[in-house]
């Protein structure tokens, strides 16, 4: 018994950021062993939530999550992330589950565990565990609550002197302030303000004149740590249509680029945010249900683009911009709508600003890398003020992929877009 | 050149590492061969700041990777990616004397690492950089918990890794200065290895009593690991640096109580009286302080004092009663300690009795006494009362900072090796 090797299991780095990867290694196994790697996180909403993969060691020992296949669990293949992206809530958890860290100035924990034997491998303590920091905001960031002119959000500022280029960043039909994209952006050199317009459910009665947001750009160009013309907009879901709206139809403020992550561009000109919601309401009842009852939006959507007014003229938009859409996008149809966007700017010569990115197999919540994936959620319709599940599609390997890559290019294209270039670069 | 217009880059990865992690300090969007000045600052527990600098030029693709180009200048030169750390030194105007060392483990060291135009090499706080980032060094990994410990009369500290165990133990021992340093024994834990820093010199109940620590203390503290559960009991091993060296070959060669699986003994030397007390041997020390000597910058310089190794055995532990493997790291310019000559000793000494299969030296030319985690600033002297004396003196410990640096590092890498090989 005391000659008995003691595994050692190591993840490196430790503490990260949300979007960085790891490695996990584990050593000292006999050879050819059979074990699973576990992953568990204890989320902010008391939910467990868990991945793993089966391994067998190789002839010294090793398991290397980063170079060897999972052979089951709740992802397969060499997936180097997969303890993360495929992470799901545990056996007996309530429905309709997300994950969506609200405190972004402490870190996601996670145990990362090594068991023996793959079937019944949680019938024994693991062999070893240790564990793992996942922080949305780098050391120095500062996070700063915005209540002025109005307008409330979170404005998240990296470290060092400045200037920074800026950037208005907006969430969805969900509501609320959700502030850990922000967080990352300024983590990547970007001031970021994480906007809330509207409180969950209540988008119905929320007074949303246009200006809101037009406030809200001009309080990150304003700021003294900003450089005043190179201000972006980032969107996801609503927050693309405004942000569509926003590049198209005002004239108070002028984006330097925009990136849309499962956006469209119904939004009737002239009119306010909340009237959007009456474009929906008008065509409810083309929602459907499916075999879960989870709800289906995309049909609404499909109704809605029909009517040639309900669109902005994105012919009239004069930065570039990045649609970010998955094809299995169940919530709206996303895709049909980039189509639409193209055909517009095509028509306008304005298609050299356009860049499209469409994934397969990728639902709506196209979120920073590495978390798990979201197919259907609890959402509170606000026409209605039910509870429903939504259907937002996708399947959990291509989504995450999705995730990993749009991620990485939305970085480029911001800092190909915000952070100048000093000289053509050489390219070898 | 307009600031405002061009946006420099600056990230390290990982921005929270480890202390003895490498990272990678990155420059881009910069002009291509434009001159720049990447600078470390940190200020450390008591207040005095400390900087670094390295000189770069921008590639052809304006970029800067301090792990892949040459510094060309500033506190350290050529490719070192650890440079800003290991090269850090007291700001202009400061005390003499200083050395970094962290006394509370559970926060991390904050290092601003920032980018300046053109080769600078002061007044780096009067100007704006072009970019700053803040970096995280932790002693401590991610659920490593720290456990004060006063049983059986003991000062010390416990850090045990994350996870079930049992782990494999080690009692952590500093060197004649005293006091309760944790940071070896929390790095050390967050390397799988339950770690008991130990105070036996200044430890509470010698405040208390006056009177100095027996054997049974060291044995306490070996039972106390032993017996936790989380610890394998059967794989402690011992890790002294300096006079702690004295302590640990002391326990592993005569110990009834005290079975190490394996011992690591930093600068330090078996030369002690075989029967004597911690008190007695520090006296015989102290009796040899006449052979004390000073550099021309009046450093103490106290590596006579044990010099010649005695040819006695009843001065110097009989190493050739060694059950265990034991890994010696010493440094060829240790003035402090005549480190190498005892290891010399103690491997002729293991040669005869039939044990240097034992064995493990590490020597290193041009390094001094202090041999610690690395990227730490090498102190090559500093100030330093030894418990027993009254006043604080400038000790000389040695050392050249480039080799002294890279010392630490291979050491410390070798050192968890022979750790994990004899303990996991």
């Amino acid at each position: 018994m005391s000659q008995a090797a003691l595994p050692i299991l190591s993840v490196f780095p430790s503490r990260a950021l949300v979007d960085e990867k790891f490695k996990v290694l584990v050593e000292n196994l006999p050879p050819g062993c059979p074990v699973t790697i576990h992953s568990l996180h204890h989320s902010e909403d008391q939910d467990y939530w868990e991945a793993y993969g089966h391994y067998i060691s190789d002839d010294r020992g090793k398991v290397s999550v980063s170079d060897d296949l999972s052979f089951g669990g709740t992802y397969t293949g060499k997936e180097p992330m997969g303890l993360l992206w495929s992470m799901r809530p545990v056996l007996g958890s309530r429905k309709g589950l997300r994950l969506r860290k609200m405190n972004v100035c402490t870190p996601m924990l996670m145990d990362i565990s090594v068991y023996s034997r793959h079937d019944g491998f949680r019938d024994q303590a693991p062999l070893a565990s240790v564990l793992i920091e996942r922080w949305y905001m780098a050391p120095g960031v500062r996070r700063i609550d915005i209540r002025e002119r109005g307008v409330r959000g979170t404005l998240f500022i990296p470290p060092g002197p400045g200037p920074f280029p800026g950037l208005l960043d907006m969430w969805g039909g969900g509501g609320g302030l959700l502030e850990y994209r922000s967080a990352l952006l300024a983590s990547h050199g970007y001031v970021s303000l994480a906007l809330e317009y509207f409180s969950p459910g209540q988008l119905q009665t929320a007074d949303l004149e246009f200006n809101y947001f037009e406030t809200a750009f001009n309080i990150v160009k304003d700021h003294p740590q900003v450089m005043p013309h190179r201000v972006g907009i980032f969107g996801l879901s609503l927050g693309s249509i405004v942000t569509m709206a926003l590049a198209v139809e005002s004239r108070i403020v002028r984006p330097r680029c925009c990136v849309c992550i499962s956006g469209n561009h119904c939004f009737p000109p002239g009119r306010t945010l909340a009237g959007i919601t009456g474009e929906v309401d008008m065509n409810y009842d083309k929602v459907r249900v499916d075999e879960n009852n989870y709800h289906i939006w995309r049909d609404v959507g499909l109704a809605i683009m029909k009517e040639p007014s309900s669109k902005l003229d994105m012919g009239k938009i004069n930065c570039p911009i990045l649609l970010v859409n998955g094809h299995d996008d169940q919530n709206w149809p996303t895709v049909e709508s980039a189509e639409d966007i193209a055909e517009m700017m095509r028509a306008a010569g304005k298609e050299h600003l356009l860049t499209r990115l469409e994934y397969p197999d990728t639902g709506h919540l196209i979120e920073p890398p590495f978390s798990p994936h979201f197919r259907a959620t609890n959402f509170i319709v606000n026409l209605t003020k039910e509870k429903v599940i939504m259907l937002w599609g996708g399947q959990t390997k291509p989504h995450s992929d999705a995730q990993e890559d749009s991620w990485r290019r939305i970085l480029t294209f911001l800092q190909q877009h915000l952070y100048c270039s000093p000289s053509p670069k050489a390219r070898l | 050149m307009d600031r405002k217009q061009c946006c420099v880059k600056l990230s390290v990865q990982p921005s929270r590492g480890l202390m003895d992690e490498k990272f990678i300090v990155l420059v881009q969007n910069v002009w291509p061969g434009f001159q720049l000045t990447v600078h470390a600052l940190h200020q450390c527990e008591d207040g005095h700041s400390w900087e670094a600098f390295g000189h770069y030029a921008a590639d052809a693709t304006g970029t800067v990777n301090v792990s892949e180009d040459p510094s060309l200048g500033g506190t350290y030169s050529g490719v070192e990616p650890m440079g800003l750390l290991w090269s850090l030194r007291p700001v202009p105007g400061s005390k003499p004397g200083l050395r970094m060392r962290k006394m509370n483990v559970q926060t991390p060291m904050e290092v601003t690492i920032s980018v300046y135009q053109g080769h600078q090499t002061e007044g780096f706080v009067d100007q704006v950089p072009l970019a700053g980032v803040l970096v995280e060094r932790w002693y401590m990994a991610p659920g490593v918990r720290r456990i004060p410990i006063t049983e059986g009369g003991l000062t010390a500290t416990l850090f045990l890794p994350p996870g079930p165990g049992p782990f494999p133990g080690l009692l952590d021992l500093w060197g004649g200065g005293g006091k309760l340093v944790e940071y070896r024994a929390s790095l050390l834990a967050s390397h799988g290895i339950a770690s008991l820093a130990l105070d036996y010199l200044t430890p509470k109940i010698t405040i208390e009593t006056r009177k100095m620590v027996g054997i049974e203390y060291f044995e306490t503290a070996y039972r106390v690991l032993q017996q936790h559960p989380q610890v394998f009991s059967s794989r402690i091993a011992m890790l002294g640096l300096s006079f702690g060296t004295s302590i640990t070959l002391k326990m592993a060669a005569y110990s009834e109580v005290v079975k190490l699986r394996c011992a690591v003994c930093v600068s330090g030397s078996h030369v002690q009286p075989v029967d004597g007390s911690v008190e007695q041997i520090l006296g015989y020390f102290h009796k040899n302080s006449g052979k004390t000597r000073f550099s021309d910058e009046n450093e103490a310089i106290w590596r006579d004092l044990l010099l010649p190794i005695p040819t006695d055995s009843s001065l110097k532990v009989d190493v050739g009663r060694l059950q265990c493997p034991l890994l010696l790291v010493v440094g060829e310019d240790d003035q402090n300690w005549p480190a190498y000559e005892s290891a010399m000793d103690m491997k002729e000494m293991m040669e005869r009795a039939g044990n240097s299969h034992l064995l493990t030296i590490l020597s290193y030319p041009n390094a001094g006494h202090l041999i610690e985690p690395p990227y730490t600033p090498h102190a090559r002297s500093s100030f330093f009362r030894t418990v027993n004396a009254r006043e604080k003196m400038m000790a000389l410990w040695g050392g050249e900072t480039v080799a002294h640096s890279r010392a630490q590092e291979d050491a410390w890498r070798k050192t968890l090796v022979f750790l994990r090989e004899n303990l996991f």
